[in-house]
């Protein structure tokens, strides 16, 4: 548990990760990463919903009733998602035309939800602001390291902007289809968070079986 | 939301009532009321707040489409003053005629489209589109002399995930295309997606609908049909299945079906 505001901050980048460590948030992460300027206005839309989901239901946890709390942390939730979905349609239109239905999934996003169960419930309103936004860092971290993988080899471009000419244009390059498809992302994710376990090996979980020596017969 | 019970004395009805435990029946009811009461207030002001910029940017955007196709847009450009150039009649498709009882600016195709009085349901329908609407909205381009240029009607049918919306640019003889452009679609990025690709719109532009004897004969194909190359267009690497419905959806709306009681119109000066 993060014991400083900092703490909270810098914790969800790698030692706590949503995505790697938890392995929170897998699904949207999947679909809005073909293209790295709608991986980050989701980034920004994520980081927000959550900071100010688990502002709102810290600033309410005594008064939450028990039984119904889970509902309670969605309303506030899915209020927040249709107020981004409503900005989002008035002032980035052509963002949200790619955007629309993945927006409204970041009410089912577990990371929105697990924090505001897992600490704003507990702790004081600007604390669970902050670890909101730490959290949504953390996830756009991921969702920007693997944009920028599937965005540069899938369409030879970052933020839209050609760097690899492709051949459909005339160029060189031959674009690698797959990784513009949802399932590359989970290569993707896969291979980062064999990374982040090969450089903090603490994160690796403990085998729940042993593989045993058997005497041969 | 008030954190009254961190006070040591409540004082007086609603203090004791905020004091008491989240978990009575009267407080869950109470939590439950308030947080619904207060979001959907939240929510539905948001929502008539920002509706009239909403709706400037989704009739923009049609608009910038419109203006794409045409091949007039100028992005330094206001989009609706430069959309001006244009103007809109209600088509009845059956006669090829306008329909003078509707008024352009007031007509919405796609609610048209549903309603049994203004449509009419396919039983050979290969665009996917069930019902076609009796009246659509086309766009006139006319040059300076005042004659007729192009001509911008809207199409639609099904890919492969998806309804694809747009619209087809032609010249003043009915026949030519301009252009061809998709304003609304879900199709596969990086596959079916492509046709938003610029290098794979421009082949449309010069490409004939119908040959000599007035048979339609335009078609998306990976290899070019015997009737030529001047009604081929390469089909998308990778996306079959959008690609035939792009076809499918050119040969309908071109057809009898669509535009070409309107077309021939055209092509006898009528318009």
């Amino acid at each position: 548990m993060p014991q400083t505001r900092r703490d909270m901050l810098i914790d969800p980048m790698v030692d706590n990760n949503p995505i790697t460590l938890q392995v929170l948030g897998i699904c949207s992460a999947l679909a809005v990463t073909s293209s790295l300027q709608v991986a980050l206005v989701m980034s920004i839309a994520v980081t927000l919903v959550t900071a100010f989901s688990s502002m709102f239901i810290s600033m309410m946890r005594n008064h939450i009733p028990g039984s119904i709390r889970i509902i309670v942390q969605m309303v506030v939730i899915a209020s927040l998602v249709i107020l981004v979905d409503q900005v989002l349609k008035a002032y980035a239109f052509e963002i949200s035309k790619t955007l629309s239905v993945f927006v409204g999934l970041i009410i089912t996003n577990c990371i929105v939800m697990g924090r505001a169960e897992a600490f704003a419930m507990k702790n004081p309103p600007i604390d669970s602001f902050i670890d909101g936004i730490g959290n949504g860092l953390g996830y756009g971290l991921i969702l920007m390291m693997v944009g920028v993988i599937r965005e540069l080899l899938g369409s030879g471009s970052l933020f839209g902007i050609t760097i690899l000419e492709t051949v459909n244009n005339g160029g060189w390059y031959v674009p690698n289809g797959l990784l513009l498809l949802p399932p590359s992302a989970f290569f993707i994710i896969g291979l980062i968070i064999w990374a982040f376990r090969a450089w903090k090996p603490d994160q690796v979980e403990e085998r729940e079986y042993k593989i045993q020596t058997v005497e041969a017969h | 939301m008030s954190e009254d019970n961190k006070k040591p004395e409540p004082k007086g009805a609603i203090g004791r009532f905020l004091a008491s435990p989240p978990d009575s029946v009267g407080k869950t009811l109470f939590t439950a009321v308030t947080v619904c009461l207060v979001a959907s207030m939240v929510v539905s002001a948001a929502a008539v707040a920002l509706r009239p910029t909403q709706e400037v940017n989704a009739l923009k955007d049609k608009r910038v489409n419109i203006l794409q196709v045409a091949g007039i847009y100028n992005p330094d450009e206001d989009v609706l003053e430069t959309f001006k150039a244009f103007e809109p009649h209600v088509l009845e498709l059956d006669t090829g005629e306008f329909a003078k009882q509707f008024d352009p600016a007031e007509f919405d195709d796609r609610a048209a489209a549903d309603d049994p009085n203004y449509s009419l349901a396919l039983a050979d329908d290969p665009a996917g589109i069930i019902r076609r609407g009796n009246f659509v909205t086309v766009y006139l381009l006319r040059d300076d002399a005042g004659d007729v240029d192009k001509v911008i009607m809207p199409i639609h049918g099904y890919g492969l995930w998806s309804t694809l919306y747009g619209f087809i640019a032609v010249e003043e003889n009915g026949n030519d295309i301009f252009g061809l452009q998709f304003y609304e679609h879900a199709e596969t990025p990086g596959l079916g997606a492509e046709v938003d690709n610029p290098r794979w719109k421009a082949q449309w532009n010069g490409k004939e609908l119908r040959d000599e004897s007035g048979v339609l004969q335009i078609n998306v194909a990976k290899s070019v049909s015997p009737a030529g190359k001047e009604h081929h267009i390469d089909a998308l690497a990778g996306a079959t299945l959008t690609s035939n419905g792009v076809d499918n959806l050119v040969r309908f709306w071109m057809g009898e079906e669509g535009y070409a009681p309107f077309l021939e119109n055209l092509k006898a000066g009528g318009v």
